[in-house]
């Protein structure tokens, strides 16, 4: 795989430097067989350094995740060399099983089965809570 | 099927609507008392709280239903690793409606989204605690016949003070409602409320001193400042004697001021002031009775 060019896959550009290994455990992408490139702190012009995946597969990415773990990436879609569609990830309304509550008294740190979910509940500052105990996610 | 697990699921016209039925029960409690018959309220009580199982099993009796139920989880399926959900699963075989109290935040929550009948959420650990709140509120009305345009003191623990927490946010719907908070540095309202309250517009002030304030206040809500909520015994006894209410410190209040506290008490606010008519603390359990009389009523669809 040449990184510069892929033919038919997803090129994650404009991450914080250093959230790209954090994005890549995210997106499960160490379960993967095609190639993927994971380029940490290259030079970027508005962001001083940035990371950069590069999956040479097309794949149903998990939107909700990217836009919680990094809301400024740019995902951009290439099939057949071409970019066919450009994105900015928003933050989801909601997190099914992406962040744990750490909350000692809520109920999920008792019972395992219950899954741990989260609604946005202040965009503007990307606030996250529980929606059994309304505690804070921590960043 | 509805639950009510937090205050805010209320409208302000449900609000209205169960006050009108409580205040209806106090009125006429005879065309209430068959109202239940053939019944059943469970009340599963995973921590213990007598008071608020009491409250609720006679409210149950005077509608003429009946009630069932555990109190504590050391007896019972939950110590032996059974989950909420599958608890309520079982026990909504047997019961019409259940009341829950948990020693876990969103317990309840969880009990709701998996129950085949009403939930009514009796207290989940420091979180919530509506039916506290519907009593508080039944005993504003009848007092004041209002809750617009009144100045409301809470005295005590306002960090921890779920009922506290609560109460400000129902009150925050009303028009004109002032906030006096009063509480130790260490006990203040959280900043997260603090910043809610001034997004809302809503109308407040934080003060050290009870004195200070005593003048203006239409109502004066207490707390208890709690041991458990400490991690330091010296923390807890340098700050649980700051703001105990006695009949001097009542003396530059209104006459028609409303004293409420949401009890068990202990020593913040002295016996000498029970005699008092502003003494509103007892009414105020017995209207939690005739509120959660009202909810069930209202969660079971009975006309
Ligand atoms: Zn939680």
């Amino acid at each position: 795989m040449k990184i510069d060019s892929i033919t038919n896959g997803v090129v994650i550009d404009h991450i914080l430097a250093g959230k790209g290994m954090e994005l890549y455990h995210f997106l499960h992408l160490d379960s993967m067989d095609c190639s993927i490139a994971l380029i940490k702190n290259a030079p970027s012009q508005k962001m001083g350094k940035k990371d950069i995946i590069k999956v040479d597969t097309a794949l149903d990415l998990d939107l909700d995740i990217l836009g919680y773990v990094d809301p400024g990436v740019t995902v951009n879609i290439i099939r057949d060399g071409v970019l066919i569609e450009k994105f900015h990830p928003q933050l989801p309304e909601k997190l099914t099983n992406i962040i744990q509550c750490k909350n000692p008294r809520c109920i999920t740190s008792v019972e395992q089965e219950i899954p741990h979910i989260f609604k946005l509940t202040d965009r503007e500052h990307g606030t996250y809570r529980c929606i059994y105990c309304e505690s804070k996610a921590k960043e | 099927m509805r639950s009510l697990i937090d205050i805010v699921d209320l409208s302000v016209e449900e609000i209205t609507e169960l006050i009108d039925t409580a205040n209806d029960i106090i009125a006429n409690p005879e065309k209430y008392c068959e109202k239940c018959r053939h019944k059943k309220l469970a009340t599963l009580f995973f921590e213990p709280s007598t008071r608020t199982r009491l409250s609720f099993e006679a409210a149950m009796l005077e509608l003429g239903g009946n009630v069932i139920g555990f109190s504590a989880a050391n007896n019972s399926s939950a110590a032996k690793g059974e989950s909420v959900s599958d608890t309520v699963r079982t026990v909504g075989c047997y019961a019409d409606i259940i009341a829950m109290r948990h020693p876990k935040e969103g317990a309840p929550m969880i009990a709701s989204m998996r129950s085949p009948v009403p939930i009514i959420n009796a207290g989940d650990g420091g979180h919530n605690h509506p039916t506290q709140t519907l009593a508080d509120l039944l005993t504003i009305q009848r007092e004041k016949g209002r809750f617009d345009h009144l100045t409301v003191g809470l005295c005590g623990d306002l960090k921890f003070g779920r009922t506290v927490h609560s109460l400000i946010h129902a009150l925050s719907r009303y028009e004109g409602v002032h906030f006096v908070m009063i509480s130790p540095e260490e006990l203040r309202v959280p900043e997260y409320m603090i910043q809610e309250m001034q997004k809302n517009g809503i109308s407040y002030e934080e003060t050290r001193s009870l004195e200070e304030v005593m003048p203006q206040l239409d109502i004066l809500y207490m707390t208890r400042v709690q041991r458990e909520r400490f991690f330091n015994e010296a923390d807890y006894i340098r700050l649980k004697d700051s703001y105990i209410l006695t009949l001097d410190k009542l003396e530059t209040a209104k006459k028609d001021l409303c004293v409420m506290h949401p009890l068990p008490r202990v020593n913040e606010i002295s016996v000498a002031v029970d005699d008092d008519p502003r003494a509103c603390y007892f009414k105020q359990v017995s209207n939690g009775k005739y509120i959660r009389m009202a909810l069930i009523l209202k969660l079971l669809e009975v006309e």
